[in-house]
């Protein structure tokens, strides 16, 4: 009983110090904050005005049934894979300049999946009667409907990517060496279970016939390798922002930036190569599958809506692999930063928009319609994302002072000791000094 | 369910209507009749494209009129020479005069695929298969995610992207709960044969619209019936077979 008010005093103690060090901040943490918390609001509010008439709120339609939500969804499935690029590499390896940062990885990959999963929710037509889906509760239609394992996947992966951080933040809070013999085998477990989502993501496209575009085998091993890329390239920026704004000297070397640059070039490398083996399939045989590739490729019957903006994407992504190939280029920060910004554009229109529309045009009755988001949907993903970069912004608050040591149980200790002694020095008459 | 959670459901859903629409709804529960599997056959040659079975269609079954309509079949214009690239296909034309020379007319609905990809799909078992062929929705079920949209090889089913209207002296008030009934905003919904009427022994409103008698129905178990008549003797063949998904919907050539 005493051990347990101990305990709840503890956690208390911990949880009222981690709201104080949220709290405070300098300028630039405040306004920053409060910027995403500004663009969170407008898309709330455009969310509920396509709560309130459907989905017709948005540029959707019987044709192209699924748009921008859907398209931001299974790139940031990928993104929150890509976790997976820093967790083999410290904790398998033990390559010591990354393992020191393995950790803020892991939460950026929690602050994805995040924001997958409420892409998945703004798309949904009922969100009144999502609770159909969970299981024992609702009726799942599991194994047969993809979407179920994807649900299942990404929620197992959460789970892991909260769990495994926050317990070894919680270790080094105490000062305590975490008990690996715990939390090992979920740290390996995280490794096929990254894989599987993207996986399992990529299924559910592949396996519907009815869409050509998506029905090729090659999809999941192309989905993971352009998450491979993506993923490192924010990763590799956020980094450098945190290590440049963070007041904690938090040790992100660069070696460990190049380290991942390195692994972005041979995901690019596969990549490209997989991309350009369906390209030689679809125009060598030429048959009427070739429909969605023309449509975003050269514009089928003077439809071409798509045709700049995969272009765009190949240029951005070829230009990136030759930037990150040369280990000169690789390791400048400028052109690393360069190549990465090009790799986070350059994906996101070939895996989202790119990847997405194309399955809808021409439809399954050989119509043509083309679709661009409008500014609601625009609004409410950027709504999401920002949500995403607040939720990771709090998370990086509390994790980076823990890592460096900072902020933990010891300091607190400490604090209290002094404020003691300090009360007792006011209230003792004979002042020392 | 027990019977008598289905009574209540439907008493709840009558009362629904009433307010909503001002009118007494008969919510039929009718199960499929035993020893029945439907099939649908439909001649190319006679069909001249006047679009009668789509507008049948949208009074029987209780469609949004408008802002968006919705139609569960789609009559496509094919210009002759074609018939399975359906990319040259013209979904909205319009001329003073059907039929017009040189245009074959492909009308397209949910073909009832034996092995539907759209039930497979759903994450929570909103839609399934009745034991008489019919794939239904129920309506209160389906989350809105739109995957059997994306699943689906004929462009089967259609989205109430907004709450529908239907003006209320134009409502049928004669409705199955897997069938006609109004609908509500962000479900999805699809052709069922008309399960309010065929299990009642009537025609889909689609094949009796049919001035041409372009359009033919009836059970595939029963030896006699006319569906099976066309089976065995004329030359038929299914949408997208290559799929495997098995359609109960025959095309067909008299001549």
């Amino acid at each position: 009983m005493e051990k347990l008010r101990e305990l709840l005093k503890e956690t208390w103690h911990f949880y009222k110090r981690t709201l104080i060090l949220v709290a405070k901040g300098n300028q630039l943490y405040y306004a920053w904050c409060f910027s995403l918390l500004a663009i969170i609001v407008a898309g709330f509010i455009f969310y509920l005005r396509q709560h309130e008439v459907g989905l017709i709120a948005t540029n959707m339609n019987d044709q192209v049934s699924w748009g921008l939500y859907i398209a931001n969804f299974t790139y940031l499935v990928g993104a929150a894979a890509a976790a997976v690029l820093l967790v083999i590499p410290s904790y398998v390896y033990h390559f010591k300049p990354i393992k020191e940062i393995v950790v803020l990885g892991e939460l950026f990959a929690a602050s994805c999946i995040i924001m997958a999963i409420l892409f998945v929710m703004v798309d949904l037509g009922r969100i009144d009667r999502f609770w159909h889906m969970i299981p024992f509760i609702g009726s799942m239609n599991f194994p047969a409907s993809l979407l179920a394992w994807d649900v299942l996947a990404l929620n197992g992966y959460l789970f892991l990517n909260i769990l495994i951080p926050v317990y070894l933040l919680v270790k080094f809070y105490y000062r305590k060496e975490p008990n690996w013999k715990f939390i090992l085998p979920f740290i390996l477990l995280s490794i096929p279970m990254a894989v599987a989502i993207h996986t399992v993501t990529a299924f559910l496209y592949n396996g519907l016939p009815a869409r050509p575009f998506w029905n090729a085998s090659i999809l999941a091993p192309r989905f993971l390798a352009s998450a491979f890329c993506s993923g490192p390239a924010i990763i590799i920026i956020i980094f450098q922002i945190i290590r440049k704004v963070s007041v904690y000297n938090i040790a992100i070397e660069d070696e460990a930036l190049f380290k991942i640059s390195e692994l972005i070039a041979y995901a690019m490398f596969l990549n490209l190569f997989l991309l350009s083996a369906e390209l030689y399939k679809e125009y060598y045989s030429q048959t009427v599958h070739i429909a969605s590739f023309k449509y975003l490729f050269e514009g089928l019957h003077n439809h071409k809506q798509l045709v700049p903006w995969i272009w765009a994407a190949m240029t951005m992504n070829v230009i990136a692999f030759i930037i990150f190939l040369i280990p000169a280029t690789r390791k400048r920060l400028a052109t690393l930063n360069l190549g990465c910004l090009l790799i986070i554009i350059g994906v996101w229109i070939e895996k989202g928009p790119g990847f997405v529309i194309p399955g809808f045009v021409p439809d399954p009755l050989g119509e043509i319609h083309e679709y661009l988001p409008n500014l609601l949907e625009l609004m409410v993903s950027f709504g999401i994302w920002a949500l995403g970069l607040l939720i990771f912004t709090l998370l990086m608050k509390v994790a980076i002072p823990i890592e460096t040591g900072k902020f933990s149980h010891v300091s607190y200790i400490e604090r209290t000791f002094r404020l003691e002694e300090d009360k007792a020095w006011r209230q003792s008459s004979f002042p020392v000094k | 369910m027990t019977e008598e959670e289905k009574k209540r459901v439907i008493a709840k859903l009558e009362q629904r209507y009433l307010q909503q629409y001002g009118r007494k709804f008969e919510i039929s529960t009718k199960e499929a009749l035993p020893e029945t599997l439907w099939g649908y056959g439909l001649e190319l040659s006679r069909c001249i494209g006047c679009r009668r079975c789509v507008y049948a269609c949208v009074k029987e079954n209780n469609h949004s009129r408008h802002d968006p309509q919705l139609q569960w079949i789609r009559v496509l214009r094919l210009k002759r020479g074609n018939l399975i690239n359906l990319e040259n296909s013209d979904h909205y034309y319009d001329p003073d005069l059907v039929p017009e020379k040189g245009f074959v007319y492909l009308p397209v609905q949910c073909q009832q695929c034996q092995d539907p990809p759209c039930v497979k799909v759903c994450p929570v078992h909103a839609t399934w298969q009745e034991p008489d062929g019919i794939v239904v929705v129920d309506y209160n079920w389906c989350i809105g995610c739109r995957y059997c949209i994306a699943a689906c090889p004929y462009k089967g089913r259609v989205f109430n992207w907004a709450e529908p209207n239907i003006p209320k002296e134009e409502i049928n008030p004669s409705v199955h709960y897997l069938g006609n009934r109004p609908r509500m905003k962000c479900a999805v919904e699809k052709c069922t044969f008309c399960i309010q009427r065929v299990r009642q022994g009537r025609y889909p409103a689609c094949v009796e619209a049919c001035p041409t008698g372009t359009r033919k129905f009836g059970n595939l178990l029963d030896p006699n019936s006319e569906i099976r008549y066309i089976i065995d003797r004329k030359r038929v063949f299914r949408l997208k077979e290559d799929l495997n998904t098995e359609p109960k919907f025959y095309y067909f050539f008299e001549t």
